[in-house]
């Protein structure tokens, strides 16, 4: 892992000593709310509606334990007891005091953590694949670059002010598990002519105005990586719609200017900035790999003994393929039944800690789907694992099932909320599980948002759910057949919405639709995209 | 009537005008009137409350209601932990929200 020099530990510790300073005298009345709000944002502190709410950056998913341990003492410390790891693989606290902030930050700096640029319109969080260093199928470890491209865009003077957010993400693989083409820009690190490069693929996003991120470029070789990310940005910064909040994305200006005027623009851009140094030294590159080394990996058992049919399950489930075939990456899942999903308490946060201290060479990931991994298990260890997380209630076997979903925080939480998100996601999960259908169901992507600005992912669910105000009372749209995957596609809307009770009966007659035409061995997505929406919606409407 | 909300400055909670002052509970919400904006830019200008506004409620046998959803769910806590509300013994609480 990633481990600051003095320099980051300067930054981090300088940024909290200005945010105390900042508070205190938003607290003594020496600056407004409007002189306030931006300082704070800066720092992920928002204001929620039952309290301020804290968004922790952890760069790229990837934590220690001891930064686990961490974040659990800050939740019983200064919250209630508990935090929401979130689609950004981030964490955020509901009820935060403006009084605690600086001393909230002061911890997590002790444990090389912050929350700099977790808001505003700015270069946010990282995102990359949770078994990245771990998986299989990766060319190389993308978290090298992802790490080069925190330290550029931390405090870059240039991309302070964008005309709206910027979310970037690095993976290495055919598989994309971390929404890639879902991003500002997305990065895939690829191979040609033996050669390690990256592949840009810009304008993506969710929110108001779904995108998925064309092509722009197929390969950047590495010492031009850096240097080709800047031209996309300094075109977008120069005509970003910053008159428009709604159309200030990145994804807009691809869409209005067409993918290949804006790829003429960046390459023009690129070409007049290669000389300018702009570029870190190749050197700089080769200094971070060695922090994302592989740990010592050893010999052993390559499989499991299943006469436990509960753990042979979780198993199948929750865990993935390693490089070395000793191993396995463990998903530890935040969605029990009826939970909350993407909730977990301070005591689960340490009991995960613990484990990846235990058996992950300390290490451990947060997925987008709001679970946590600890990427380097020995197979042998996976019993004694599992029956810790079982007797910590962190045992669900469900990875990828409907009761697997995202679900934002919505009204329950969220000043901009038009219906609440959680309570569907706790009822589907309990109704699917009593019925014992989740099993038959198989993978199925159930994705739930509390208003348009989507951070549920609802375009990119097989099956999604939006929260919409109808008149002052909630209701909700469905939409069929999206994909954050390498197959990625954007969810339709069914028709009109339905009530609470009627969604949850919706969610159920669309699976009876995927059951009653599954051919083979397909998933609820490949159904839809062969029989298409029509017999979707006579089952709804008719 | 018209009520006067917001969330105190140093701990972020949702507070309600009383007349005279700002409490946790919305029962104890005053009907402003037309004096809404005064006594919020007073307030605000005071740094007793954090970002107020002006609501819509009715007042019922059971208490002050406000018009939205979304300040009921600020009046009681979230309706997915009971036990964080502002009335954890009384989870049917809830049932007034919605
Ligand atoms: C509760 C406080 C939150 C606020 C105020 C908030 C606000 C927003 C807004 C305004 C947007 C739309 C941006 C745009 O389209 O220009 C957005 C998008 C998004 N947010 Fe949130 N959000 C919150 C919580 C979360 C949480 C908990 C997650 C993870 C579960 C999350 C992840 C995302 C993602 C993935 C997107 C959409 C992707 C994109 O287009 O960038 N946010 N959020
Ligand atoms: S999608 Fe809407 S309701 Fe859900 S967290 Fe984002 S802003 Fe809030």
């Amino acid at each position: 892992m990633y481990k600051y020099d003095n320099y980051d530990q300067q930054m981090v510790d300088a940024r909290v000593e200005e945010f105390r300073d900042q508070a205190r005298r938003r607290l003594e009345g020496k600056l407004t709310e409007d002189q306030f709000k931006p300082l704070r944002l800066m720092n992920g502190l928002y204001l929620q509606l039952h309290a301020y709410m804290l968004r922790v950056a952890i760069p790229y998913g990837t934590l220690n334990g001891e930064q686990m341990t961490a974040l659990a003492n800050i939740a019983d410390k200064y919250d209630r007891g508990y935090g929401h790891f979130t689609t950004r693989q981030n964490l955020q606290y509901n009820w935060i005091k403006l009084e605690d902030a600086a001393d909230i930050l002061a911890d997590l700096a002790k444990v090389e953590m912050h929350a700099i640029q977790t808001s505003g319109n700015c270069i946010r969080n990282i995102s990359s694949d949770h078994f990245a260093g771990a998986a299989q199928d990766e060319l190389v470890d993308p978290r090298p670059y992802a790490e080069l491209l925190r330290q550029w865009s931390s405090f870059h003077p240039e991309f302070t002010y964008l005309p709206r957010k910027f979310k970037i993400c690095v993976i290495a693989s055919e598989k994309d598990r971390a929404a890639m083409r879902l991003h500002d820009i997305g990065i895939q690190i690829v191979q040609q002519d033996g050669e390690i490069g990256a592949r840009f693929f810009v304008g993506g996003g969710m929110g108001r105005t779904p995108m998925i991120a064309p092509m722009i470029r197929d390969f950047v070789p590495l010492d031009q990586l850096i240097t080709y990310a800047e031209a996309c940005l300094r075109v977008y910064n120069r005509y970003g719609r910053r008159d428009n909040k709604y159309k200030a994305r990145i994804k807009i200006l691809v869409h209005e200017l067409g993918k290949d005027e804006y790829t003429r623009q960046v390459e023009e851009e690129f070409a007049h900035m290669l000389d300018q140094g702009v570029e870190p030294p190749r050197e700089e590159l080769e200094r971070l790999k060695p922090f994302f080394a592989d740990p010592t990996f050893e010999d052993g058992a390559k499989t499991v003994d299943r006469s436990d049919p509960d753990f042979a399950l979780w198993v199948d489930r929750n865990t993935h393929r390693h490089k070395n075939d000793a191993y396995v990456s463990a998903v530890i899942s935040l969605k029990p039944v009826a939970g909350i999903p993407g909730d977990a308490t301070g005591d689960q946060m340490r009991v995960m800690a613990n484990l990846a201290q235990q058996y992950s060479f300390d290490e451990l990931r947060i997925m987008h789907t709001q679970n946590v991994v600890l990427p380097h298990v020995k197979i042998a260890d996976l019993h004694a694992l599992w029956t810790q997380l079982d007797a910590a209630d962190l045992g669900a076997p469900n990875m990828d099932t409907i009761e697997d979903m995202i679900a934002c925080p919505g009204l329950d939480y969220c000043a901009l909320a038009n219906a609440r998100s959680i309570p569907l996601a706790q009822r589907i999960s309990e109704k699917f599980d009593a019925s014992g259908k989740t099993e038959k169901l198989g993978e199925l992507k159930l994705k739930i948002s509390g208003c348009i600005n989507a951070c549920g992912h609802h375009h990119a669910g097989h099956i999604g759910i939006l929260g919409v105000d109808k008149k002052g009372v909630e209701n909700y749209q469905l939409s069929l057949g999206g994909s954050e995957a390498e197959d990625v596609s954007l969810a339709k809307i069914t028709g009109p919405g339905f009530t609470e009770d009627g969604v949850i009966e919706a969610v159920e007659t669309v699976t009876d639709v995927y059951l009653a035409q599954k051919q083979g061995e397909e998933r609820f997505l490949d159904t839809y995209r062969r029989i298409g929406m029509a017999p979707f919606k006579e089952a709804l409407y008719d | 009537m018209k009520v006067l909300t917001g969330n105190d400055l140093k701990t972020g909670d949702v507070t309600w005008w009383t007349g005279t002052s700002w409490s946790r509970d919305v029962n104890d919400a005053a009907d402003v009137g037309e004096r809404g904006a005064e006594i919020l830019a007073r307030e605000e200008a005071a740094r007793r409350v954090n970002v107020p506004y002006l609501i819509e409620a009715e007042r019922t046998e059971n208490g002050v209601r406000p018009a939205h959803i979304k300040d009921r769910v600020r009046a009681v806590g979230p309706t997915v932990r009971p036990d964080l509300t502002l009335n954890p013994q009384n989870p049917e609480a809830l049932d007034w929200v919605i």
